[in-house]
């Protein structure tokens, strides 16, 4: 009784804070504290969604940024998995690669912008090129760490005449899991901050470009629109890749 | 005399200038519990990398034959895999089903642990993660159990326990075995033979045999007496008045 008095607590408090931060905001803009075109009303922010929800056009715009976000951090994950293995496993490899990557893992992703428009033009591939550099060099960085796996655990293996592809299956990877699923959560993150930013600059379409578009038109309850939209999708992604970590056998890497 | 398992003959291993061991001669035979004692760095994990065939020897000779299983200081579970897939582990040459399961099943009711095989390592508590090394380490097929101070991370109780939980285990499944390991009392408590290894680099300094059966009390004379005779051995211990009862023997070639 009292344990689920405590979880129902814990789910209302946040729709409450949420009510409160609405009424305060309705408020504030009845009041007239701010000008009007600079800070929309709630009302005309929910006319705005449900109006770019009926052209259709939102839909669009959720499409077209989702799925350059899956493309390229599909593509860095695919590529810097394997990467990051050779680099951890192989001493002359992680020599000559670490300083390169972690170069590159350090310059912002925005940094090119530039030439990803020069390179791709507009549309999706220079937002899908931005969101791959953004993730690709982490996940590289975090594969390579299978260099500070337990050494026990490779010879348990050799004892037991694990090698090759099960190997590979059944230890090397189970190994570093736990530290890539964390990495691809933190990397999904940012590869849908870095979407949106390419978009308002190399995009025709996309919710960045729908925030651009709008801030250009004038139309700032748009912006508003654009901007719940973002926050929202973020966080469905951050809770479908928290899915992950809920996989039995890489429990053992969140146990603190 | 039963029958040598593994011979090593003037037995050095050096890494670049360091001398770890020299010239050492050791028998094991087969059917026997050795346990190799001796001042902390003197070459006692050397010795048995040289026994598992992981390390080779700058000169001498190593002869034996035989499937090896070795238990490590630190754990060497698969924190990915359940208690139930890291015994399996051991059972990898037995191809049919049905015989890995109910091999498993009778190791899992020896070691006390049916209704946990399919929990992983960080569910179960020390001692239990132990059984389960030592479950893996003793199914199936294999001649020689090397242990590397096996239980050295666990609390005191949980160690005594533990011990009388191989002695019960080996009585089931008879195993040679090499236990090294800084604790005197485990190897008095549970070794036919107690090697005391010099500093480095280490030589057999001396050799102490125990006639009685396992499991043994750990508060029997004789265990006390192996016990004070090993300290006495390391220079920690006054050799007093009192004169051992236990046989003890120089090793071949070395006069005392």
């Amino acid at each position: 009784m009292k344990e689920s008095k405590i979880a129902f607590r814990i789910k209302l408090l946040p729709v409450l804070l949420a009510l409160a931060a609405l009424a305060a905001w309705a408020v504030l803009s009845n009041m007239g504290v701010f000008p009007r075109s600079s800070f929309p009303a709630p009302m005309e922010v929910a006319t705005g969604l449900g109006e770019e929800f009926q052209r259709g056009r939102l839909f669009q715009d959720v499409v077209a940024s989702v799925y350059r976000v899956m493309v390229g951090f599909g593509l860095a994950a695919l590529l810097g998995i394997p990467l990051g293995l050779v680099i951890g496993l192989r001493a002359n490899a992680r020599a000559a690669l670490l300083p390169f990557v972690n170069f590159f893992r350090n310059l912002s992703p925005l940094a090119w912008i530039p030439f990803a428009i020069l390179w791709f033009g507009v549309g999706d591939t220079p937002s899908i090129f931005l969101i791959f550099v953004s993730v690709f060099f982490s996940v590289v960085l975090s594969t390579a760490a299978v260099a500070s796996v337990p050494a026990v655990y490779f010879r348990v293996a050799r004892d037991y005449g694990l090698r090759g592809a099960e190997l590979l299956t059944q230890v090397t990877i189970p190994a570093i899991l736990p530290q890539i699923i964390t990495t691809l959560r933190v990397t999904a993150g940012l590869a849908w901050l870095v979407v949106v930013a390419a978009e308002m600059i190399a995009g025709r379409d996309g919710l960045g470009f729908l925030i651009w578009d709008a801030r250009n038109g004038l139309r700032n309850d748009l912006v508003v629109v654009g901007m719940v939209v973002i926050g929202l999708i973020g966080v469905v992604i951050d809770r479908i890749l928290m899915q992950l970590t809920r996989i039995p056998s890489v429990g053992w890497g969140y146990e603190r | 005399m039963r029958d040598s398992l593994l011979r090593l003959e003037n037995v050095s291993r050096s890494f670049g200038p360091v001398s770890v061991l020299h010239d050492l001669s050791l028998e094991i035979r087969r059917g026997e519990f050795v346990a190799v004692v001796g001042p902390s760095g003197c070459g006692k994990t050397t010795l048995l990398n040289l026994l598992s065939g992981y390390d080779r020897p700058t000169s001498g000779r190593i002869d034996g034959s035989g499937t090896v299983r070795m238990v490590y200081q630190q754990s060497g579970l698969f924190p990915w895999k359940t208690a139930e897939e890291n015994v399996l582990l051991g059972l990898r040459h037995v191809r049919d089903h049905a015989e890995r399961r109910r091999q498993l099943r009778q190791m899992l009711v020896l070691i006390g642990l049916e209704g946990f095989g399919g929990h992983y390592p960080h569910q179960l508590s020390g001692g239990m993660q132990q059984r389960v090394e030592l479950a893996r380490a003793l199914i199936g097929e294999s001649d020689l159990l090397l242990m590397d101070e096996p239980f050295s991370s666990l609390d005191y109780i949980t160690r005594l326990k533990m011990r009388g939980e191989l002695a019960r285990l080996l009585e089931e499944r008879p195993r040679t075995v090499v236990l090294v390991t800084h604790d005197i009392e485990e190897a008095a408590q549970l070794a036919d033979r107690v090697l005391v290894l010099s500093g480095r680099p280490a030589q057999v300094q001396r050799e102490i045999c125990l006639s009685l059966p396992r499991p043994r009390p750990l508060t029997h004379p004789e265990v006390v007496r192996a016990v004070h005779m090993v300290l006495a051995e390391l220079g920690l211990e006054d050799n007093g008045t009192e004169s051992p009862r236990v046989e003890t023997r120089l090793p071949k070639g070395r006069t005392g």
